[in-house]
């Protein structure tokens, strides 16, 4: 079977961003960019299903800039075998991602398409679902373990009181959770090997999708600075801190 | 206006996050009414009657909403939210699997996990783990928002007098079944709802040495947290992960052992009231956050510090 996966370009994980100091935005300038790391799980299942011969074709597609391009090679080096980019310079929010990824389902029709469960930027965690929606699949979000047993699949979900197991028919949209599996590596050959495999370019309005975003950013800022604590010297001072300072205990 | 919120219930009860949620509504304004889509949910639904500020409850009864499958339960919402100005859920791992599939249903935007209500279309959000804060205004007809529970004060979950309407609409999309679910059972205080958190980190070693934690918890009536290292090298379950990506915890007292304090971990636990953090290395980052940091071998200073309570 056919894979979709859905990969971002964000900041690294390991930077610490900051608002800039007008408010307008955030500061990303010659800051290192990365593929969002739930993303990178998500190729990773979808390689190992590969692996299995459950899949046949992975498809990486990505919205975004040109410079994008970057983070579909990076799925193609670590075993997608073709690329889609849907290049806009504009910001684009969730639920036109998710219409737009409708539109390349509607030509591709995958029976899996798999994402991460939240981009680290906007740490919106909605696209998969708003995909779903529109495409009327089952889905499983936040998934730690995906078995596909002929035309449906058993996703294991972790929720805030443990885990749940649901049963989904075919096509579903997947989201993936940290502890699915942890990504390889790609390795030099693969990543020369990735130059050469195809890669389309497609804008939203061939796809047909109007992209307007709903809401606004009026500003951004820094979260409240914690007032700077102190260091206590053992654990007794610990205790009285806690008991007569802070009242905690 | 008028708000709908999708509670946050086990069939038999109201869990604390929709009070929180109704407090997130209040602060909008407007009728307040809760849904509680279940399957012989009778006595959350007359639970969520008694929720301060509520003036109704819809009741969805039924098998297809049993497990509260995103399939069927986001096509109730979408019919039901029509009328609505305002759709609520708290942002758990429910709300945020259920909410994003009823907005795109209804063709809006959802905004994710709101701390704050500016105006009845602008609010305050966390991105970038919790390091910027935006102010976000909605331009669609009906607002679908996440709220983050421990930015909003519970409402008294007595003294309502709601009027209960049982809904007829059974929405069965047929695409998903639920099989088991594995709920790790506890005695402790809920971590998004306990008032101290111990957690431990990678400097923990193992599963077993969280005994001590456990122990100083009991002391304390906390509940225990985790790193996603701690979580990762399966020392202890998911369900324990406190981060950006995991739990978002605000408790009066949170005390950080073995934990480094990266950003993913300081997004989840940066707004308790006062923070500790029991560190050998005395440059962790995890002292920039504390109000109380203690450089100490931690299996020395635990016991101590179990053993001084
Ligand atoms: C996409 C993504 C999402 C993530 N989401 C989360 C999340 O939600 N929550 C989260 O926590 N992490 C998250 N992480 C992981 C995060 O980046 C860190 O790797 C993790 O928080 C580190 O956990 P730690 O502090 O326990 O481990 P470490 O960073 O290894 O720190 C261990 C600490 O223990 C101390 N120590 C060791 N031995 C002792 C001792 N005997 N006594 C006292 N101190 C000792 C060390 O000095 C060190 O500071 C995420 C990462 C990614 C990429
Ligand atoms: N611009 C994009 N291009 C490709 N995939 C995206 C994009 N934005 C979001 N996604 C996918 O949706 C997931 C969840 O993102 P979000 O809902 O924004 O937190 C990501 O992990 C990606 O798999």
């Amino acid at each position: 079977m056919k894979v979709l996966v859905a990969v971002k370009r964000v900041v690294d994980y390991n930077v610490k961003v900051r608002p800039k100091s007008d408010g307008t935005g955030v500061d990303l300038n010659n800051v290192k960019m990365a593929i969002n790391p739930f993303c990178e799980i998500a190729i990773e299942e979808a390689v190992r299903l590969k692996e299995k011969g459950v899949v046949t074709e992975i498809v990486a597609v990505s919205i975004g800039a040109k410079v994008s391009q970057e983070q579909i090679r990076t799925a193609l080096a670590l075993g997608a075998d073709r690329g889609i980019l849907v290049e806009t310079d504009v910001e684009v929010q969730p639920l036109a991602i998710a219409k737009l990824l409708k539109a390349v389902c509607d030509k591709e029709q995958p029976q899996m398409v798999i994402l991460g469960k939240q981009a680290i930027d906007g740490d919106n965690n909605q696209t998969g679902q708003m995909l779903a929606a529109l495409t009327g699949m089952s889905q499983g979000t936040f998934a730690s373990e995906v078995v596909v047993d002929g035309d449906s699949v058993t996703v294991t979900r972790e929720v805030d009181s443990g885990s749940q197991v649901v049963k989904l028919s075919l096509p579903a949209v997947i989201t993936t959770d940290l502890r699915l599996n942890e990504p390889r590596y790609a390795s030099l050959p693969n990543i020369m090997k990735a130059k050469k495999k195809p890669m389309d370019v497609m804008t939203p309005e061939e796809l047909g999708v109007d992209v307007t975003p709903r809401v606004t950013t009026l500003k951004v800022e820094p979260p409240a600075e914690r007032q700077a604590g102190i260091k206590v010297a053992d654990v007794a001072e610990l205790v009285d801190k806690l008991k007569n300072e802070a009242k905690v205990i | 206006m008028s708000i709908l919120i999708l509670a946050e219930h086990d069939n038999a009860s109201i869990k604390g996050a929709t009070l929180n949620t109704v407090a997130a509504a209040k602060a909008i304004g407007g009728d307040i009414v809760v849904l509680v889509a279940g399957e012989a949910c009778s006595a959350a639904a007359e639970a969520a009657a008694k929720i301060d500020g509520v003036s109704k409850v819809l009741v969805a009864d039924n098998a297809a909403y049993g497990h509260q499958l995103a399939e069927n339960v986001s096509l109730l919402v979408a019919e039901l939210g029509k009328d609505f100005s305002h759709i609520l859920a708290p942002a758990s791992t429910s709300g945020k699997n259920t909410l994003p599939r009823a907005a795109a249903l209804l063709d809006v935007a959802q905004i994710s996990e709101i701390i704050s209500v500016e105006s009845a279309d602008t609010f305050k959000r966390p991105i970038y783990a919790g390091n910027v804060i935006a102010t976000v205004q909605s331009s669609d007809a009906i607002k679908v928002i996440t709220v983050r529970t421990t930015a909003f004060d519970a409402v008294s979950a007595e003294g309502g007098s709601a009027t209960v309407e049982a809904v007829a609409s059974a929405h069965d999309a047929g695409t998903s079944s639920y099989v088991r679910e594995e709920v790790a059972k506890s005695d402790r205080p809920e971590l998004t709802a306990a008032s101290i958190v111990v957690s431990g980190g990678r400097g923990m070693q193992n599963g077993d040495n969280f005994a001590m934690l456990y122990s100083l918890a009991d002391k304390l009536g906390a509940a225990v947290g985790a790193s996603r290292a701690a979580v990762d090298a399966g020392f202890v379950p998911n369900d324990m992960q406190v981060g950006q990506t995991g739990k978002i915890v605000a408790p009066d007292l949170y005390i950080a052992i073995g934990i480094s304090g990266a950003i993913q971990h300081l997004a989840g636990m940066k707004d308790s009231k006062v923070i500790v953090a029991i560190n050998k290395d005395e440059d962790a980052p995890i002292f920039q956050v504390a109000d109380y940091g203690l450089v100490a071998d931690l299996f020395n200073a635990v016991p101590e510090l179990d053993s001084s309570l």
